[in-house]
């Protein structure tokens, strides 16, 4: 220990990955996990810091040197309760957070060498440690005494922010429904992401942990339909958490959009996910079959509609994006991952048209060539148009992902909840509350589409809240 | 828990059914105008299906529908106490009902029997309801005794002429429009073409004209937006924005391109549906 100061550091250990050129074939889950050995040598190069930054960049606020001095001393379960404290959904962070611009972004060791694999390491614990009784890795006990019976907290929308009010409100003994207006609980984790990201078993069984602690699961219901936040509040709810997530597909309004071949990324990876249609014909949900296929926009769910839509059996598919490689909001290693299975990407072109044939079904699209101009608001490098420059690139599919507004839905039947100037829900930063006593609101509702962490920090901030008012 | 039929007829054999559905909240909530989505079991996809009548006091909702796939096979393959697996609802904006006058409501085959919940609506806003129902044949037409005893004006029109006029319902809205002065309001529901039809015979009167729009829909609840369709120049969601729009502004024929575009997929699911049950549809 003396001479840990000289020790050299050793570098970050690869995450196994399954074979690029066969993955693109299938649905199986591309990133393997750690192996044991593989999580000891990476726990081992935290530095155990006196102040952990990385703990600050975190939304949820995990404590990462305790849980991976645990992981050292090779307490697994030591390990597990301390992430557990703070996070609902460790298997499903430690998949899909971006962790290079929160923990490990703030990692000293990032600074001059590459940064603890914090999120591998996350995953590990949790996969390793599957919560085989989540009630008594919160509390000790096998079975969740609802110890408060007289109250009671809803949740509309079962996404990750109302899973961690979820969570939170059950594991302090607090009653908790959860009302999903899809058939299955778990919102963007279980329609958005694709299978091979986050394995619907990992979902299920981070959900089967809540249902342990006492969480009730309602499908079907609609907030807003089938439900009001009014008939919530007459049936004696102490609080209620709005997670609806962000609602409607953003289209980018140019000729021929409504062609048959041009989908919004949600209608894609419902299909897809939600509905099994990888599974059609022995699933009902049937995806449409497309040779070559174009993705407009660059985020993450563009890279996870494209990187389906090659695993769906596309010959060709390209990442169509009006800025440059280096403004492209998705993580880095999403869009490591969709080049190396094939997908091509096409920067600096902006959509200008789709043209179809004479069925209605689309054959190409136009683009405008544009170079980089001056920053804009967003700090990224604007496109500027090539006067003239267009191309036609041939394609049968379209997959536009260029963001959602909000879900008129619930906002429309409760008009008495305050909005801001984009629609979205006016929620108290720290709060979490709306401009409805004791009604909150987190997550892409409050802020637009974002992380499922970010979410997952609102849902948490609003949970405490709820929680110091009610117990 | 799944939700229970509690009365099942099937209205025209192996074709059109009517289930009577145990889901209490949603027949709380139930508006002429609402749809649910309805997933029938573990691998079955989300089937949009207007609500043609609700019992608030009982907790039943009503749904007809058409065998014209593998997804209303398999709906119709069930009876009286099996369970739909998901019921969600109600979805969509309730057909806009005041008191103004006379309404015609026009139904078409299936579409009758949503028409049948908004022209009782209607009725009972206090609008004198002319009612005019179509299909191929006599034996086709549905919901005509319910309708006619709410409803004392009703037309029938049938493609073979078997009962009421010989043609279609355009013939016969065609002719009341040229006698009656007042009409307030054409609603429509029914096939795409009927629908389309039935908005070129009102343009020249400039009435009102409502129709009912089925596109493809996933969710239902607005976040895919499959069921986008043009109305006045304009990309709208079905499922939140309608289903009911003026019909003199939707692009029909973007909606007719849209309906096929899973075609080969719901005749593959069909064919090896028909194999696996050895089934008569």
């Amino acid at each position: 220990m003396s001479d840990k100061k000289k020790k050299v550091v050793r570098p970050r250990t690869p995450m196994p990955h399954q074979d690029a050129m066969k993955r693109g074939t299938n649905f199986s889950e591309v990133a393997l996990g750690y192996s044991r050995e593989q999580a000891l040598v990476e726990a081992e190069r935290c530095l155990q810091c006196k102040k952990p930054l990385c703990q600050d960049g975190c939304p949820v606020n995990i404590d990462i040197k305790g849980f991976i001095a645990a992981l050292v001393d090779e307490d697994l379960k030591g390990a597990y309760d301390v992430i557990r404290k703070t996070n609902s959904l460790p298997a499903v962070c430690g998949r899909v957070c971006p962790q290079e611009t929160q923990c490990e972004g703030k990692c000293i060791l990032g600074k001059k060498h590459e940064p603890v694999a914090i999120g591998r390491l996350e995953r590990y614990v949790a996969d390793t440690y599957a919560a085989e009784s989540a009630c008594e890795e919160v509390t000790d006990l096998s079975t969740c005494a609802l110890e408060r019976d007289d109250l009671k907290v809803a949740c509309i929308g079962a996404g990750p922010a109302s899973l961690t009010v979820a969570g939170y409100l059950a594991g302090r003994g607090i009653k908790v429904d959860v009302f999903e207006a899809l058939h299955e609980p778990g919102g963007v984790l279980v329609y958005g992401i694709p299978e091979f990201r986050l394995p619907k078993s990992i979902v299920a069984r981070e959900l089967g942990g809540l249902e342990e602690l006492g969480v009730s699961f309602h499908t079907n219901w609609v907030g807003g339909k089938t439900i009001t936040i009014q008939d919530m509040l007459e049936q004696g709810y102490n609080a209620i958490f709005i997670g609806v997530g962000a609602g409607l597909p953003r289209f980018l309004k140019i000729p021929g959009e409504n062609l048959v071949g041009v989908f919004s990324a949600n209608e894609y990876l419902t299909r897809v996910n939600l509905g099994r249609a990888y599974e059609f014909p022995n699933y009902d949900t049937p995806a449409y079959n497309a040779r070559r296929v174009a993705v407009i926009g660059a985020g993450n769910v563009a890279m996870d509609a494209a990187r389906t839509a090659l695993r769906m059996g596309a010959d060709e598919v390209s990442i169509v994006y009006r800025r440059s490689e280096d403004e492209m909001p998705a993580r880095r290693e999403e869009i490591e991952h969709a080049v190396e299975e094939g997908v091509r990407i096409r920067c600096l072109c902006g959509p200008l048209s789709f043209h179809g044939d004479d069925k209605g079904c689309l054959k190409a699209m136009t683009v405008q060539k544009m170079e980089l101009g001056e920053p804009d608001e967003s700090g990224r490098c604007s496109p500027v148009c090539l006067d003239g420059e267009t191309e036609q690139i041939p394609c049968d599919m379209a997959i536009i992902a260029v963001g959602t507004r909000p879900n008129p839905i619930l906002l429309e039947a409760t008009p008495e909840l305050g909005l801001n100037k984009w629609g979205y829900i006016e929620a108290d930063p720290e709060t979490g509350e709306t401009s409805m006593p004791n009604v909150f609101a987190g997550g892409d509702i409050v802020t637009g589409a974002a992380t499922v962490i970010s979410a997952m920090g609102a849902g948490r901030r609003a949970a405490k809240e709820i929680a110091d008012r009610l117990l | 828990m799944g939700y229970t039929i509690v009365k099942k007829e099937e209205l025209i054999p192996g074709q059109t059914s009517m289930v009577v559905i145990d889901a209490p909240q949603i027949a709380k909530k139930a508006k002429p105008g609402n749809f649910v989505m309805i997933r029938t079991s573990e691998k079955g996809e989300r089937v949009p299906l207007t609500i043609a009548d609700c019992d608030k006091d009982a907790g039943t909702i009503t749904i007809v529908f058409l065998v014209v796939g593998k997804s209303t096979a398999e709906m119709n393959a069930l009876n009286e106490g099996d369970e739909f697996m998901d019921v969600c609802g109600p979805l969509g904006k309730p057909t806009h009902i005041e008191k103004s006058g006379t309404v015609i409501c026009v139904g078409g085959g299936t579409g009758i029997a949503a028409m049948h919940h908004i022209a009782k609506g209607h009725v009972e806003a206090g609008n004198r309801v002319i009612a005019i129902v179509g299909a191929r044949s006599k034996d086709l037409l549905l919901f005509c005794t319910e309708l006619s005893s709410f409803c004392p004006e009703l037309r029938i029109a049938t493609d073979d002429g078997s009962e009421g006029h010989k043609g279609f319902v355009t013939e016969v809205l065609l002719d009341i429009l040229e006698t009656e002065d007042d009409v307030a309001e054409v609603v429509a529901i029914g096939p795409v073409p009927m629908m389309e039809a039935v908005s070129n015979v009102t343009r020249p009167f400039e009435v009102k004209t409502t129709v009912s729009l089925n596109s493809i829909m996933v969710d239902g609840i607005g976040m895919c937006g499959a069921c986008r369709c043009t109305v006045g120049g304009e990309t709208l969601f079905a499922c939140v924005d309608g289903p009911e729009f003026d019909g003199h502004k939707v692009d029909f024929a973007e909606l007719k391109a849209r309906l096929w575009q899973f075609k080969e997929q719901e005749e593959e699911s069909m064919e090896r549906f028909s194999k696996e049950c050895r089934c008569d549809v």
